[in-house]
């Protein structure tokens, strides 16, 4: 077996060592019933990496892979283009098979790009501080809402139905079991947000609001933060679409007082769903709050800088059930290659890859709007936009995937049963979409609809 | 191979300091490297794109580039200030992040023998098969007809990870260990609710993991510990008294974190279930059993299976995880969506809208999507990879690992429950016997300057200056007896209170860290 080092000569001069007559003898405190004498019914025996590889190779080509085909998909994750320089980087073993970095003498490498990630998560937010990173957007949302009862000793929730139906439904199955107490309705199909609606009084922890929104609609929260400031709430702004925000202002910056959000965009691939990368920032005076690892700057015997994990005594591996949250692991690697991604790109490149994604955004909006019987709901959006349809977008969309064209997220499958929302059909449109794909998909979707 | 092939031994510990200043602070091949922060600015780049500052030409027409049509399109919040994100060109950041690499110990480098963490070698075939573009480039929300193979895997590798465990059923889309254990718990409150019975108390060993309390307390339940045995295993009697109708359950890690099977985990269970109650098992310790024990025959209800520990998917530098839960038939009902049912030949996505009453009962949805699918494949290439006979040789390697360096060690170290039997995999030791006021810390940090990374340290809480060594089953004979040198010759030292201990680590990129400056005076990001 070609990961297992040790050969039977070694095994028998260990067991030597070790007293024992035999590997059974090592495992004698197992109950005679529990233990298995042979090898497991039904499962097949150890094969070569040739053999592995063709097995799943079999099973990768039985999907429609998103580059191969004209795609429009998004609603929390999105297609960009991931530099080869980062994949690269994140698989030099030192980054790769190294463990959270818990002796920071030898782990110096992992705690400094940990460093660099909180520093542009925080700004990128327009933030004070941000943490090492939580295991997705939908994670983190909920953490945020956890956070902020803590902060508020107040239990009720106020959810806006622009946020992902995703996120809402970890959020209820969560509060299901914790007490909180969740508001939502689902959204409309119009270009207006709910915040209006939203009743903010003494009870109210916070309010959350998705920005972009499931729809791809863009509103200022500004009003919103200072009415959740006055009743004594916090807002929290969920990002899915990190890019956005070189285009438009943060949440931070429109008074937000936690910001989470997906970083997915940025470095990672879509990878069917995960492993993401969720991003957690938020005020300086809420930092003994926060869930997560946090990297910090010190200096080490010699005076010379470094960096550790710190504030620890918020986590559970020393608070144990008074810990902020029972996260450990969380998603280092991708942490990283959103820090990676995010050096390449800097400022300069972060506002052009956002102002590509907008323009060619605002073009496939134009000319999808242009189909018989479509409508544009929202004309504020940034890369993600919602159509109305003639007639209940998922069968279209089935009908479209059948012609290799993958045309974007029926809200009839993020809503179901929801009637009001079944003609809806969002649009993602990246730097990765050509404009043949955007005439191809218009043109099919004509004579779907006609 | 010696366990010292050169030969050479440093003069004495301090040596570096001897060593001539250097212009650049480097030395050698030990660079330092500066934050981004102080290198990038916000006019460079290293990623050009198309049709920037041009026209972009897509749709139907040309678009200048027009100030109001942004405006316009982004309800006037177009960004007004700054960001601050520095940015680098391509050859600039490779260099930068390739030399913060070569700070970080891994296990390509040497054996890293956390315990309770299984730092096994990460094959490179799964790295290969999880970037083919088949399962890399899908998308969660693709049509269910175009993802039909993404779903044959998670169905496959949960298939595998039942008939591994003896379970019932699996839930996939848990992120990591800890979410894995709050899956578990929410299905055992969500049975015990669906019978009426709302239970307040979660029973949780002195030894767990901390995950474990900040669970059951992240799920709402009320913690109490229960006691050890001197033997290191969870105390029956005392766990029998305690259990009565407000005990929701009880979470058990097995083998346990002392490295030790549970012997009575049979007894545990059924006294837990005779009371009304659950039992929950955390994973993290499955390598040391895949293939010869199923925790399905030993009355475990749920059990988590951390995919970056047993199924060497990489642990990145803290994640990404994944944290797959197998439950018993009396749990199966609740397991949470989605989650993909095989119909024929057909995989069917079962989610909110589909779970109608066949799966009426699942407790909700614990994460957006369908869960660490880079990491089920990753995993499964490890799983075909081994086979059912090589998947039980490494449960046996492993356990076979652990004690050559438990019985190659205990005259040296004090092994708290070496005379009771064989561990598991992995050994565990105390800071009984250490001079001149040394500790534990002193002791791996000494390991640091041998070449290795340290064990796990003061963890479990029940041992004093507790020291868990986890060697895994990837590791050659040869490394092994590299590493017990080392450990021997460390262990000498702290025993004999050599005061040099204190000063270690003198040969890592940095010596000891001030961490009460970095928690006194937190400084989380860069400030110019």
């Amino acid at each position: 077996m070609r990961y297992l080092p040790l050969s039977d000569a070694d095994r028998a001069e260990m067991l030597r060592v070790v007293g024992a007559g035999s590997i059974d003898d090592l495992f004698v405190d197992v109950p005679e019933a529990a233990r298995l004498s042979g090898k497991i019914e039904g499962l097949p025996d150890h094969a070569s990496e040739l053999a592995v590889e063709r097995e799943l190779g079999a099973l990768a080509r039985a999907n429609m892979v998103a580059g191969e085909v004209p795609f429009f998909l998004g609603c929390g994750a999105y297609r960009h283009h991931i530099p080869a320089s980062v994949d690269h980087l994140i698989q030099r073993g030192e980054f790769l098979t190294s463990y959270t970095p818990y002796q920071p003498e030898i782990a110096q490498g992992t705690l400094q790009a940990l460093f660099e990630f909180q520093t542009q998560v925080a700004r990128l937010y327009g933030c004070d501080v941000a943490n090492a990173s939580m295991y997705d957007g939908s994670t983190a949302c909920w953490e945020a809402i956890v956070m902020a009862r803590r902060i508020t000793r107040r239990g009720t929730a106020l959810l806006s139905g622009g946020l992902h139906p995703h996120y809402v439904s970890v959020a209820k199955t969560m509060a299901r079991f914790t007490g909180d107490a969740l508001r939502y309705e689902p959204p409309t199909l119009s270009a207006e947000t709910d915040f209006a609606a939203l009743e903010v009084d003494g009870e109210t922890s916070c309010v959350v609001v998705q920005y972009p929104d499931i729809l791809g609609r863009i509103a200022d929260m500004s009003a919103l933060a200072e009415r959740c400031h006055a009743a004594g709430a916090l807002l929290i702004a969920v990002v899915t679409e990190p890019v956005a925000l070189g285009a438009i202002m943060s949440p931070g910056e429109m008074g937000a007082d936690i910001v989470v959000g997906e970083g997915q965009s940025i470095g990672v691939g879509l990878n069917f769903g995960g492993p993401y990368v969720g991003l957690f920032a938020t005020r300086e005076k809420y930092v003994r709050q926060m869930p997560g690892r946090l990297a910090g700057e010190t200096v080490d015997a010699e005076g010379k800088r470094g960096f550790v994990l710190t504030l620890s005594t918020r986590e559970q591996h020393i608070r144990r059930e008074k810990a902020t949250s029972n996260i450990c692991t969380n998603s280092g690697l991708c942490a990283l290659a959103f820090t990676i991604h995010m050096t390449l790109l800097g400022e300069k490149g972060l506002r052009e890859l956002a102002e590509v994604n907008h323009r060619k955004a605002v073009g496939a909006a134009e000319r999808l709007a242009k189909v018989p019987g479509v409508t544009l709901v929202n004309d504020v959006f940034f890369n993600e936009f919602t159509l109305r349809l003639p007639k209940e977008a998922r069968p279209v969309v089935r009908a479209l995937a059948e012609q290799r064209i993958l045309a974007g997220v029926s809200l009839g499958r993020l809503y179901p049963g929801e009637a009001s929302l079944e003609n809806g059909l969002v649009v993602a449109v990246t730097e990765t979409t050509s404009e043949a794909d955007v005439a191809v998909f218009a043109s099919a979707l004509e004579k779907v609809l006609a | 191979m010696t366990t010292n092939p050169s030969g050479w031994r440093p003069t004495a510990p301090d040596a570096a300091d001897e060593a001539p200043a250097t212009f650049t602070g480097n030395r050698a091949l030990m660079l330092e490297e500066p934050l981004i922060f102080e290198i990038g600015d916000s006019e460079t780049t290293g990623v050009d794109f198309e049709g920037v500052a041009q026209e972009v030409t897509i749709g139907h027409r040309a678009f200048e580039h027009d100030e109001d049509f942004y405006k316009d399109r982004l309800a006037g919040l177009q960004r007004k200030r700054p960001i601050g994100l520095p940015g680098l060109s391509e050859p600039e950041t490779v260099r930068h992040y390739t030399r913060l690499s070569r700070q970080n110990y891994a296990i390509d480098l040497g054996l890293f023998p956390l315990g309770s963490c299984t730092m096994k070698h990460n094959p490179r075939l799964n790295e290969k098969v999880a970037r083919m573009p088949g399962f890399a480039d899908i998308h969660p929300l693709q049509p269910t007809d175009t993802v039909q193979g993404a779903f044959a895997l998670i169905h496959r590798l949960g298939e595998w990870l039942v008939k591994l465990t003896g379970m019932h059923s699996v839930a996939m889309s848990p992120k990591a260990g800890a979410h894995g254990e709050l899956c578990g718990l929410l299905a055992i409150r969500s049975a015990l609710e669906a019978r009426g019975d709302a239970r307040e108390v979660i029973l949780v060993p002195e030894s767990a993991h901390g995950t474990n309390p900040a669970t059951a307390a992240f799920a709402g339940y009320r913690v109490e510990n229960i006691p050890a045995t001197a033997a290191g295993r969870v105390d029956l009697e005392a766990l029998k008294s305690r259990l009565g109708p407000d005990v929701a359950g009880v979470m058990i890690t097995n083998p346990n974190t002392c490295g030790l099977f549970e012997p009575e985990m049979t007894a545990i269970s059924e006294a837990v279930h005779a009371a009304g109650g659950l039992v929950y098992c955390d994973g993290a310790n499955f390598n040391a059993i895949v293939g010869r024990v199923r925790p399905g025959d030993l009355g475990i209800d749920a059990m988590h299976i951390n995919l970056h520990k047993t199924f060497s998917t990489p642990h990145g530098g803290g994640g990404p995880g994944a944290g797959p839960v197998v439950f018993s038939e009396a749990l199966t009902p609740f397991a949470p969506l989605p989650f993909v049912e095989k119909q024929g030949d057909y995989f069917v996505l079962v989610e909110e809208e589909t779970a109608g009453e066949h799966h009426g009962r699942c407790f909700g949805r614990m994460t957006a999507f369908h869960g660490q699918m880079g990491m089920f494949t990753r995993a499964l290439s490890y799983i075909l990879s081994h086979g059912a006979d090589g998947l039980r040789q490494v449960a046996e390697d492993a356990v076979l690992n652990a004690n050559y360096v438990l019985r190659s060690l205990e005259d040296v170290l004090d092994a708290p429950f070496g005379a009771s039997g064989p561990c598991m995999h992995e050994a565990l030791f105390s800071d009984k016997g250490f001079g001149g006021g040394l500790t534990t810390l002193d002791l791996a940090k000494g390991l640091i300057d041998e070449g290795f990374h340290p064990m796990t340290m003061y963890f479990p809480l029940v041992v004093h200056g507790a020291m868990l060594v986890e060697p895994t089953e990837t590791e050659s004979k040869a490394a092994l007896d590299q590493f017990i040198g080392a450990l021997r010759s460390v262990a000498e030292r702290a025993k004999a209170g050599d005061e040099a201990l204190k000063a270690a680590p003198v040969y890592a990129p940095r010596r000891r860290l001030d961490e009460t400056l970095a928690a006194r005076k937190p400084v989380l990001v860069y400030k110019e």
